[in-house]
């Protein structure tokens, strides 16, 4: 570009000029203004297979034992205050975050606490676990279940944040990180924008789309608690443009509630992610290490939302979870399940696998994790179990880089994913380092892109995984 | 039932591949091909043949007996290779000497480096500037133009457009009667103009280059800054040197001319925009194209070949390297800096 600056031509100089300055605003311009919002870097389009998008919420049956891990969320696991052979009853507190990051569990089903063993997990970590024989459906007296509206917030600020604390509220957008932990700003910061993740970016999922067409309104006043509880005056919710009845859904209602902005955004992958949600919605870029609230944003999950109004509204700590069932030969199903579900019983109830699964997927097709173990239950965050086929998974021979430049064009975060996994890959970890690999937020889309199949991602974990520690070791040192 | 697999995000993947893209160039190319044919009959025909069968013999050969691996050469880059060597040679060059270019365009331009994406220099443009400098007599005489002459004599010669200017020059004809020499725009556009068989047909090429914007497999970027480079940098060497320029009345040729002669066309559409030797992100590209455009025309009206495209671009792969380096995509969250 300079080049052309450099050139004494006269004739062109000045139009040069006002040409290049009309390219570089006229899409910050477009940012902006636009009715659709999006993130400008990078992005993907995988085949968004919303199947699920139609099915109705149902209730998924109680199983005949739960099986409840004490770490169903980040930070350290809460400490089981049941013993065995005590009766509980739906919702009532069995494990206690005792940590600063560390979130409570509650009884998901009425029974007898049968016993406390070490399990694994669907991705195979090992974990304290409590059984629950399920007797009935016996509620706290303490929780509301009717089924009225409640709109009216009569609780502030700090009673806001210790009942989401006391109900055991966590993200459940996947990452699982305690809501009243992200709550509490940090002295010397300030929120100034509350956002709520509706974006549902990942091809399949559906839930966040279904409870903004059945319980909008219910996640409506979610928001609005949860923007009571930074002492803002408004929320921002963004939903995809794949979603356009749940939109028009949640216009209609937000006109009644005061400060409520539903944001559509282009669909695009990945709008969900955190960081690129708030350049969409804010315009603001959160730098490398740094956290959404060093530039002011809070980003709440849409279910998390609902939950949080369960629990300030109805005093309904988080004893299920809202997760969508699909694939391309499954017939889609959109659930409300119990914490401590075992899978196999969603599965069972559906007909069993399907001839052509090649792999089983919680969470999206592009971040989720792959099942190893059947016998694992359902928990906080598991948003989906997707049935990926044979086709789909299969894992092409990786050839050389052709250095088409794509990888690098859709990272959303400005990286080199070319360069990263060969540094990676050589074990060159300070390199990596200075090359931001730490930025990376493994969403998959060089992976996704790559045509020459090569395995980007797994290069990239393994350099992340590396370098943090690198990282970690020369910090104690000091 | 099967067992079930176990590996790592992302789960799912594109059906592009690299096989695609290869082969979507072949077909971007089969434009200028049969325009060959047409213009040049079938010594053209007969040339490209030989160019694409000896580079995937070539390639055969090195990776079975030499590398001992597996062979790649369905993936289509040969072919591509073979292709672009013949588009850049004269129609009526002997067997032999493609041959030997194949050898060094494969063996010392590709698997020398390793085989493919590991190369830094245009296979076809490191051969093609070897048969230049090693057989020059050969590799500047060219057929006249004879549409659809399929009874392969080829004995009639005639120079190219920038060879014609070259020489009314040495020989201090006046402008007018160098004018007169040269075809018009029209026919240098379609492509009844004397030069190597490929790089003639103008309207060919823009097929050629269409079909590769459109399938998303090079950007605008390259070629856009190459071209736009050479009509500006004639402007700015005209106001400023034009002692140097041809004549001043015949600059006002110059846009055009410069454009649709000596392989411009295809050295921008195709040659530059090689995904291996080209550089990563877009404003390297950028840099890269206007690097080539002021060589090119450098070479061109103070250099001794009448044509500078693929010097310009065989200094350039030199420098991809360093562009990558040097111009990195913007962090996410960082204001803009060049690395120093």
């Amino acid at each position: 570009m300079l080049f052309f600056i450099l050139y004494k031509n006269f004739f062109f100089l000045k139009e040069i000029n006002f040409f290049l300055y009309i390219c570089k605003s006229k899409n910050e311009y477009q940012l902006k203004h636009r009715h659709v919002k999006t993130f400008s870097k990078g992005g993907i389009h995988p085949e968004e297979n919303k199947f699920a998008h139609k099915s109705t919420l149902e209730d998924f049956p109680n199983p005949k034992q739960v099986v409840l891990y004490a770490s169903q969320h980040l930070g350290a696991p809460a400490t089981i205050i049941v013993a065995k052979g005590e009766n509980v009853k739906v919702g009532q507190m069995i494990a206690k975050g005792e940590s600063f990051v560390s979130a409570n569990l509650h009884a998901s089903c009425s029974g007898v606490v049968s016993k406390i063993e070490t399990v694994s997990d669907f991705a195979g970590f090992k974990k304290q676990a409590i059984f629950i024989d399920v007797e009935d459906d016996i509620w706290e007296e303490s929780i509301d279940r009717s089924p009225d509206i409640i709109s009216d917030i009569k609780m502030e600020s700090t009673e806001i944040i210790n009942k989401i604390k006391e109900c055991g509220i966590v993200g459940l957008g996947g990452a699982c990180f305690p809501t009243h932990v992200k709550l509490m700003i940090p002295d010397g910061k300030k929120a100034q924008y509350c956002i709520i993740n509706a974006a549902e970016c990942e091809p399949y999922i559906s839930v966040d789309n279904r409870i903004m067409i059945e319980r909008g309104e219910e996640l409506i006043i979610g928001a609005c608690i949860l923007r009571k509880a930074l002492h803002l005056n408004d929320v921002y919710i963004g939903i995809e443009q794949n979603k356009s009845e749940a939109i028009a859904n949640m216009t209609t209602i937000a006109k009644k509630y005061n400060g409520v902005h539903i944001v559509t955004l282009k669909t695009k992958y990945p709008q969900g992610a955190e960081k690129q949600l708030i350049k969409a919605i804010a315009n603001r870029e959160v730098p490398a290490g740094k956290l959404p609230i060093d530039v002011g944003c809070v980003v709440d999950n849409a279910c998390t939302a609902l939950a949080v109004y369960e629990a300030v509204q109805k005093n309904k700590p988080l004893i299920s979870n809202y997760m969508t069932y699909s694939g391309k030969s499954v017939t889609p199903k959109n659930y409300r399940v119990r914490l401590g579900t075992p899978i196999s019983n969603i599965i069972e109830a559906n007909g069993g696998l399907a001839e052509n699964t090649g792999k089983l997927v919680s969470g999206g097709p592009m971040m989720g994790k792959t099942i190893i173990n059947l016998n694992a239950f359902t928990a906080k965050g598991f948003s989906s179990l997707l049935q990926i086929t044979t086709a789909e998974a299969k894992r092409l021979q990786p050839s050389n880089c052709i250095r088409c430049g794509r990888c690098v064009n859709v990272c959303p975060m400005g990286l080199e994913p070319y360069l990263l996994s060969v540094l990676s890959k050589q074990g060159r970890f300070e390199e990596c380092e200075s090359e931001q690999i730490m930025s990376c937020i493994e969403c998959g889309s060089c992976q996704f892109t790559c045509p020459s199949a090569r395995p980007l991602l797994d290069y990239m974990r393994l350099g992340k995984n590396k370098t943090g520690a690198m990282i970690r070791a020369r910090i104690s040192q000091n | 039932m099967n067992m079930l697999q176990i590996s790592g995000s992302p789960h799912i993947h594109t059906q592009d591949s690299s096989r695609k893209i290869m082969w979507t160039v072949v077909i971007a190319l089969m434009p200028a091909f049969l325009a060959s044919i047409y213009f040049f009959g079938l010594g053209a025909l007969k040339v490209t043949l030989i160019s694409v069968i000896s580079c995937l013999l070539i390639e055969w050969l090195i990776q079975k007996f030499l590398i001992k691996g597996e062979t790649t050469i369905t993936d289509g880059s040969a072919v591509i290779t073979g292709l672009l060597l013949a588009f850049n040679v004269p129609s009526n060059l002997p067997w032999w000497i493609i041959v030997i270019g194949a050898l060094v365009a494969i063996g010392i331009g590709k698997m020398a480096f390793g085989g493919l994406g590991k190369n830094i220099f245009n296979p076809a443009i490191v051969a093609r500037i070897f048969l230049l400098i090693s057989f020059p007599v050969q590799m500047t005489t060219w057929p006249k133009v004879s549409i659809l002459d399929f009874s392969g004599v080829d004995a009639v010669t005639g120079p190219t457009p920038l060879a014609i200017v070259k020489e009314g020059l040495k020989n201090g004809e006046p402008f007018n009667q160098i004018m007169n020499n040269l075809p018009n725009n029209l026919d240098m556009f379609l492509g009844n103009m004397g030069g190597s068989l490929g790089e003639t047909s103008a309207i060919a090429l823009i097929i050629g280059g269409i079909i590769l914007l459109s399938r998303r497999i090079i950007s605008w970027h390259i070629p856009v800054s190459i071209l736009g480079t050479i009509v500006i940098f004639t402007e700015f060497i005209y106001y400023f040197f034009p002692e140097s320029c041809i004549s001043p009345e015949m600059h006002t040729a110059f846009p055009m001319f410069h454009l649709l002669s000596g392989g411009v066309l295809l050295g921008a559409i195709f040659m530059a925009t090689d995904m291996v030797t080209s550089p990563m992100t877009k404003k390297g590209m950028l840099l890269y194209g206007v690097c080539i455009g002021i060589i090119t025309v450098l070479i061109k009206v103070w250099g001794a070949y009448p044509e500078g495209m693929s010097f310009a671009i065989l200094i350039m792969n030199g420098f991809t390297p360093l562009i990558n380096k040097w111009l990195k995509p913007k962090r996410f969250g960082e204001k803009l800096t060049v690395k120093q």
